[in-house]
């Protein structure tokens, strides 16, 4: 079976080689090839190494989607995006609406957690998601990460691909869970999908009911009607992040509130700023967090 | 350089003045409704440019200020007219107003509003395609930090892209000489690539452009002025110097009253 890194990195192969397409971005071919995310590919097969000057080299990267080569721009570290969206999100993602002229790019942003200190750790797709004209998207699983390559090369939207290290070893699907009689719904992003199942299968052996809607499309937010059944079941619920809740968990809260009325409680990045080591660091909700939580709004 | 060469030089520099002091005149009496930047004054650098290029694929990108840019590189002059009135049928669907024009038939390319990101923007397209690419910037954009990494990385890449940088020594009102202590065609010469500084008289400029190869990186500086607001229609110096008034003087005023016809029947059709 092959992990999600196996997965990315032979998307990245494919679209390099067969699609002619281009892979940007910084220190693509050090060691370790971004995670083993990479094949051992150069410039000349279109691997483009840029310098390290981080705003242009978005810029640089919406230049080679203008000219629809439809690069995949790799940006090593979520928080890096400080740097590099700004003509992502005011060129690329405007370009179809402002001008006419589609300009596709697939953003392949990286989070990683713990040891990492106050800007490279977690997810930072909040930073996009308040822009119009980008689609963001958060694959799990190997299956999800082809789907989402191949919706990406149908589409002549921008790509925001909220990737994080702790899946890469994945091999498994994250299908929802639909218990019967459930008594709360979780609707967790990116890394936290992981505690989430964790958190329902201990939770089940207490014979507490967890459903689990997995938000793998974040913007367009997709969600099917037997996943706002579940919440009319339960009434309660809680939206779950890699990133300050202060964005996108708590506006899809609001979303979701809009479509059923609902107790929905948020869960992400403390508001406060994570230092390196492990006391100050500053960590998604885990499986315990996620349980404490759930018999706390239970009780 | 052949006297029909400057002569036609001197009828796209005069189409663009003459649509220039139109939409100073339509600004003054409320027309038009948006922020405009006119490029009066700065003429003769598209212009030459332009004819000097006239048979070569290109693809240009543009910021503010780019109304003569537009019209020299062949922009449909009522669709900017219809752009600054706000009209669906404006060259960016009557969304982009002044700063935001675009061709897609020239290959001129819309800019976003961020100052300098074209820079980037260009240079990433001139790498996927390899096509020579026109960067025109000012000399306030240029200074951007973005900006200044893309002629490195040109450079380092080896291409075919021009920066010209417009250096009507203002950033909105602010001399270059409080901003900065050096200069861009040195800057680009210390990046291993051409680095020329002229003045905007279409023969100077003509002269350096003959001595520039269309498949490298160039950066040209051209001294220019501009001879109105940063923004909106008025006039900080009248007795600042005007490349047009020579050649007016010169061919005579045939071509700048031919311009200034096409340019109010062009108004005339789209406010009907």
């Amino acid at each position: 079976m092959p992990t999600v890194r196996d997965t990315i990195k032979n998307t990245v192969r494919f679209h390099l080689k067969e699609n002619k397409g281009l892979a940007m971005g910084q220190c693509l071919t050090a060691v370790g090839w971004v995670g083993g995310t990479l094949p051992e590919l150069y410039e000349d097969d279109g691997m483009v190494e840029l310098s390290m000057a981080d705003v242009a080299g978005g810029g640089f990267a919406v230049g080679a989607a203008l000219a629809g080569r439809r690069p995949m721009y790799v940006i090593r570290y979520q928080g890096f995006n400080w740097f590099n969206a700004p003509m992502i999100v005011n060129y690329a993602a405007k370009s179809k609406d402002l001008w006419g002229v589609p300009c596709p790019m697939f953003v392949r942003s990286i989070a990683m957690e713990g040891g990492i200190g106050p800007v490279a750790g977690s997810s930072h797709h909040a930073l996009y998601y308040r822009m119009p004209g980008v689609r963001i998207v958060s694959p799990m699983t190997p299956k999800e990460y082809m789907n989402v390559y191949d919706d990406f090369m149908h589409s002549d939207d921008v790509f925001y691909v909220s990737e994080h290290r702790g899946s890469y070893n994945n091999q498994e699907e994250l299908p929802n869970l639909y218990p019967e009689n459930p008594h709360i719904s979780l609707f967790p992003i990116s890394i936290t999908r992981f505690a989430a199942q964790e958190a329902a299968f201990e939770l089940a052996k207490e014979g507490i009911n967890v459903s689990v809607h997995h938000i793998m499309s974040i913007k367009p937010l997709r969600l099917s009607k037997l996943d706002y059944k579940s919440l009319a079941v339960t009434g309660k619920g809680i939206v779950l992040d890699d990133d300050y809740t202060n964005g996108i968990a708590k506006s899809i809260a609001y979303d979701i509130i809009k479509k059923v009325d609902s107790k929905l409680e948020v869960m992400g990045l403390d508001d406060r700023t994570a230092g390196f080591y492990t006391q100050v660091d500053n960590l998604p909700p885990s499986k315990e967090k996620i349980i404490a939580k759930i018999r706390e709004m239970l009780a | 350089m052949h006297n029909e060469t400057l002569l036609e030089i001197h009828k796209r520099a005069a189409l663009c003045r003459a649509f220039e002091q139109e939409v100073y005149r339509q600004v003054e009496n409320k027309t038009i409704k948006i922020p405009v930047y006119l490029s009066a004054g700065q003429e003769y650098t598209p212009a030459t440019l332009s004819v000097f290029l006239d048979s070569i694929d290109k693809q240009i990108f543009i910021q503010h200020r780019g109304h003569s840019t537009y019209l020299c590189f062949g922009g449909d002059i009522e669709q900017l007219i219809y752009e600054l009135l706000g009209d669906k049928r404006g060259c960016a669907n009557g969304m982009g107003g002044s700063a935001s024009i675009q061709s897609r038939e020239k290959q001129i390319y819309g800019h976003d509003g961020l100052m300098g990101s074209h820079g980037p923007i260009a240079t990433g397209m001139a790498y996927a395609n390899k096509k020579l690419t026109l960067c025109f910037t000012g000399d306030a954009a240029a200074e951007e930090d973005y900006f200044i990494s893309s002629i490195g990385w040109a450079s380092t890449k080896h291409l075919p892209i021009w920066y010209i940088v417009e250096d009507n020594n203002l950033s909105i009102l602010t001399e270059k000489k409080v901003r900065r202590n050096w200069e861009m065609h040195r800057l680009a010469q210390a990046f291993s690539m051409k680095g020329v500084d002229c003045s905007d008289d279409p023969e100077h400029l003509w002269l350096q452009l003959t001595d520039c190869y269309v498949g490298e990186p160039v950066l040209l500086n051209v001294r220019t002025n501009r001879l109105f607001w940063h923004a909106g229609a008025g006039i900080d110096d009248p007795n600042i110097p005007d490349t047009h008034k020579k050649y007016t003087e010169r061919f005579g005023d045939k071509y700048v009253k031919e311009a200034e016809e096409i340019v109010k029947e062009a108004w005339k059709k789209c406010l009907q």
